[in-house]
């Protein structure tokens, strides 16, 4: 029998098993290697907010999904075309967003009466007609990981682990990846135990030659490098980003970073990954909760570094107060909030993006912060810079929002020059000898206020919660100055508009329909409008970065449209602003499933309101 | 060109003197602990510019708009994290936390303990009136059981905190206690907390003449004063009263109060030593009863490892092991690939 090599534009993989059966690894590792080979990608991650759950349970499922591919993409895939399923419940679960015809490749070993009976199957899926619309490859991983490690003197439960490595190798095999990144990555993964090397390459290597051997498999795919622009890449996910935007906006400001922070998921990982950047002087600062996580944030900006935390929704609400308190105390913030589903506790590990009104409105008084949204997991390193550019030249604190999806998919990054980076001057105030101090005087184009360190002779001050006079930020009750500096603050954060270039328009700049989103909603809406203008439609997109201030011009692009549709991962929180805003019929495509949209969600509703 | 030496002009009290009026009711305890705070700045042989006074919130918390050195008046209860914050920035700047026992020990509770076990070098001043002030006469959580208050027209129904006795659970390293009418005391309190090296802890009884008038009165009238105040002195005896002829014994590991005379002698007394946690956690339950005197000084100081050094030192150790960041290599990863 021979094998027919096909060429495919792009492919969605969807591996799943149990917490414990390594998906996540499996996906990353087939995700580095496609990133080398040179095919655009998108990445979806989702697990389950228990670390364990009991084994072979439908809540313990574990997902990873990529899309790779010849072609420039800009989202995971809406539905997978191969799903590998190590055990029944993987399948039960995960089975009804398969392709139809798609190919499942199952761990047989792992479908045991046992296994069946905790996913709900009655009868054997692998043996009834229940996969028949599918191209099945049930294989017994876990006997042939014992084969291949059977002269090796380690517990059978530890070569079973290395089951997840069989599945990868086969799949290498399949669409033609090399397999020395991940056998060099085993090596220093297990530099300390070189048994567990020996036994994942050898599980890798029974995977890959089990496709070359075995006659079952008729076909293989080869999937062609993307056209990327030229330059240096590398793969990079929203919470790494974020954590490099960071750092790189110190460095180029000159002053320290300081993170408070406490864990929390989505968000942790940037505590982490900080915390790996001593060597840079990073200062983070694992505090006894999420007010004193912001509130060491707010010190250390007084100080002079600058100031971020970072949480998810439940964490953000209890920021709140503090936030107020950098409104009104004028200093550089950055809050990041990378955003899953809500509310309270919610849904820790799944996407959403619910928390823009909390964002915009969530405070006592009237106290608005400028608010950025990251729209890819690469674009979270140029939305942490950005925000920390505008709360050291505005003096204010800034929301960044991430969500789950970006702060954990991966996408190829063009590795930018640190040398091109715009310029970030803190501008710390000096003594002018003879001229009082006026720690509320402000710039004329900015209305930024000083920024004057203690330490710095003659400049002591006091700052604090209670209302400001004007200028000399002394206490003040009096009814108008409290009048003037409430509208002195609105206005601050209105002039980043300055800042803000034209909004770009993907398609024509008026039209049957105008999508506009923010966040992490533009992959799937810019493969809805590429689908949408390939039929002919009259479609355009406007992807918002800033959503408070709005662009100056945002109204008169609304206006040249005939229909507007909002998708958000909520409940309709920018179309309500938007509304609000510009007066206008602005729709909604609401869903909050805790996942992406599909590119096909929003097209058919484009359908509907276009026709 | 000749060179000439400026002598930098020594600083008095006017030099910590805002240009702000001071808004405390006449007759409020916290003046005095205002006034012999400015009197002793000057002498502890910081630049002035090098002071941050941070504050939670509540009548004690207005404090830092009244020293001219920088200072920020910020939310309720969070004054210990923001002043971390600001050590962390800057470890070179001298940071005094001033809060009340509401602010501290209510709903900041969680950061008193935490700054205190972390032993950032700051230096906290609690102004305990054991009510809330601010809002105008609630209990707090110094206030003693069965207190009647507005919110607590039968009596309050919880049991005091023991503002020292949980600074040492916490882990303090440096705990002490000084009354806001002893200033000449009270200024060795700030010099003994300026200058050790973490975390000071400085309760001082202070009396709010609105609402909890007299709270400590036993402790501050003539009449009574001497039999009601123990004055701590390191690896002395523990003696107190008028004619200083009594004493503290331990009973096994309890605590009595004994005459000196005929039975006991000053040889009998438990010799106070304040790197004795046990010692200073036995004196610090005297507060609240009535049969002994409270225990006024340094109870507590002991050299512990110092947060923010211990930051330095990792950060330093960091760029020994990987050498100093370079943000280009950061960012170019090691695994990245090059498309022409």
């Amino acid at each position: 029998m021979s094998i027919e090599t096909k060429n495919v534009d792009k492919v969605v993989i969807r591996f799943a098993g149990d917490s414990g059966d390594g998906m996540q690894l499996t996906g990353t590792r087939f995700t580095e290697t496609t990133a080398i080979v040179g095919n655009d990608l998108s990445t979806l991650p989702d697990y389950p907010a228990e670390i364990r759950a009991p084994a072979g349970s439908l809540a313990g499922v574990s997902a990873f999904q990529l899309q790779f591919s010849s072609k420039e993409i800009h989202t995971p895939g809406d539905q997978p075309d191969v799903l590998v399923a190590m055990n029944p419940a993987a399948l039960k679960v995960h089975l009804a967003d398969l392709i139809s015809g798609g190919i499942i490749i199952t761990n047989e070993s792992a479908f045991s009466p046992k296994n069946l009976k905790l996913a709900g199957y009655e009868s054997n899926p692998l043996e009834d007609d229940t996969l028949e619309s599918y191209e099945v490859y049930s294989i017994e991983m876990s006997r042939l990981v014992a084969t291949a490690c059977e002269d090796m003197d380690i517990s059978p439960k530890t070569v079973d682990r290395t089951k997840n490595m069989f599945a990868l190798g086969l799949l290498y095999w399949i669409y033609n990846r090399p397999l020395e990144p991940t056998i060099n990555w085993l090596g220093i993964k297990f530099k300390k135990r070189p048994e567990l090397i020996d036994s994942n390459i050898r599980a890798l290597n029974a995977g890959y030659n089990y496709g070359e051997t075995v006659e079952i498999f008729t076909t293989r795919f080869a999937v062609e490098k993307a056209p990327l622009a030229a330059g240096k890449y590398r793969n990079i996910n929203g919470n790494y980003a974020t954590s490099v935007g960071l750092l790189a906006a110190s460095v180029k400001a000159n002053i320290p970073l300081f993170y408070g922070g406490y864990p929390i998921t989505p968000a942790s990982d940037i505590l982490h990954t900080l915390a790996s950047f001593r060597h840079f002087g990073v200062k983070t600062f694992q505090a006894e909760d999420e007010i004193a996580g912001i509130t060491s944030a707010i010190g250390a900006s007084f100080a002079g570094s600058i100031g971020v935390t970072a949480s998810s929704g439940p964490g953000i609400a209890l920021k709140a107060e503090a936030i107020g308190l950098a409104v009104i105390a004028e200093l550089p913030l950055v809050i990041i909030n990378v955003q899953r589903g809500g509310p309270s506790t919610g849904l820790p590990t799944k996407t959403e993006q619910a928390d823009l009104f909390q964002a915009l409105f969530g405070r006592n008084g009237e106290a608005p912060v400028p608010v950025i949204a990251a729209q890819t997991p690469g674009d979270c390193f140029y939305t942490a810079f950005e925000a920390c550019q505008i709360a050291i030249k505005y003096r204010t604190p800034v929301f960044m929002l991430s969500d789950g999806y970006l702060a954990n998919g991966s996408e190829p990054w063009s590795i930018p020059s640190f040398d091109d980076l715009p310029n970030i001057q803190p501008d710390f105030s000096a003594n002018e000898n003879g001229v009082p101090f006026m720690p509320y005087a402000r710039d004329e184009k900015t209305l930024a206020r000083p920024w004057a360190i203690p330490g710095t002779p003659g400049l002591e001050h006091r700052i604090g919660g209670l209302e400001k006079e004007d200028m000399t930020g002394n206490v003040s009750y009096d009814p108008e100055n409290h009048h003037h500096m409430t509208e002195l603050r609105a206005q601050k954060v209105a002039n980043i508009t300055q800042d803000i270039p034209p909004t770009d328009i993907l398609g024509a700049a008026s039209g049957d329909l105008l999508i506009l989103s923010w966040g992490g909603t533009y992959g799937s809406c810019r493969s809805a409008i590429e689908r949408l203008q390939n039929e002919g439609k009259k479609v355009s997109l406007v992807h918002l970065r800033w959503v408070n201030p709005l662009p100056k011009d945002l109204g008169e692009i609304l206006i040249r449209f005939k229909n507007i549709l909002i998708p958000e991962l909520n409940m309709g929180q920018l179309s309500k602003v938007v509304r609000a805003e510009y007066l206008v019929d602005a729709q909604g495509l609401n869903l909050v499933r805790g996942r992406p949209f599909r590119a096909a969600d929003i097209v058919t509703k484009a359908q509907e309101l276009i026709g | 060109m000749a060179e000439t030496t400026v002598e930098t002009p020594k600083l008095g009290r006017r030099d910590f003197v805002s240009d702000q009026a001071v808004r405390w009711c006449p007759g409020c305890g916290d003046y005095a602990i205002l006034s012999q705070t400015q009197k002793t700045f000057p002498d502890l042989g910081v630049d002035k510019e090098k002071f941050v006074f941070i504050s939670g919130i509540g009548c004690s918390s207005r404090f830092p708009y009244y020293m001219n050195a920088y200072g920020f008046h910020t939310i309720h209860g969070r004054a210990p994290a923001i002043a971390s914050g600001v050590k962390l920035a800057n470890p070179e700047l001298s940071v005094w936390i001033i809060t009340g026992d509401g602010d501290a020990l209510s709903i900041g509770g969680n950061h008193s303990i935490h700054l205190l076990r972390r032993n950032l070098d700051i230096n906290v001043m609690l102004f305990n009136n054991r009510i809330y002030g601010l809002t105008k006469g609630q209990y707090s959580p110094t206030s003693e059981l069965g207190k009647i208050t507005k919110s607590t027209p039968l009596g309050s129904l919880d049991r005091p905190f023991n503002p020292l006795a949980l600074a040492l659970g916490a882990q303090a390293s440096f705990v002490a206690r000084a009354i806001d009418r002893e200033t000449a005391h009270f200024r060795t309190m700030i010099l003994r907390a300026h200058n050790h090296i973490g975390t000071s802890f400085i309760e001082i009884y202070q009396n709010c003449n609105i609402f909890n008038d007299g709270a400590f009165a036993p402790m501050t009238e003539k009449e009574t004063k001497a039999d009601k105040v123990l004055w701590l002195e390191n690896n002395k005896p523990l003696v107190f009263g008028a004619e200083m002829n009594k004493g503290i014994r331990l009973d096994g590991n309890v605590p009595k109060v004994v005459d000196i005379g005929d039975k006991w002698s000053t040889d009998d007394l438990l010799v106070h030593d304040e790197t004795d946690w046990t010692i200073a956690m036995i004196l610090s339950h005297f507060t609240y009863q009535d049969e002994f005197p409270d225990p006024i000084g340094v109870f507590y100081a002991v050299d512990e490892p110092i947060y923010e050094v211990m930051l330095a030192e990792q950060i330093e150790f960091a760029k020994k092991n990987k050498g100093a960041g370079d943000i280009q290599t950061l960012l170019d990863g090691a695994d990245n690939w090059v498309v022409e």
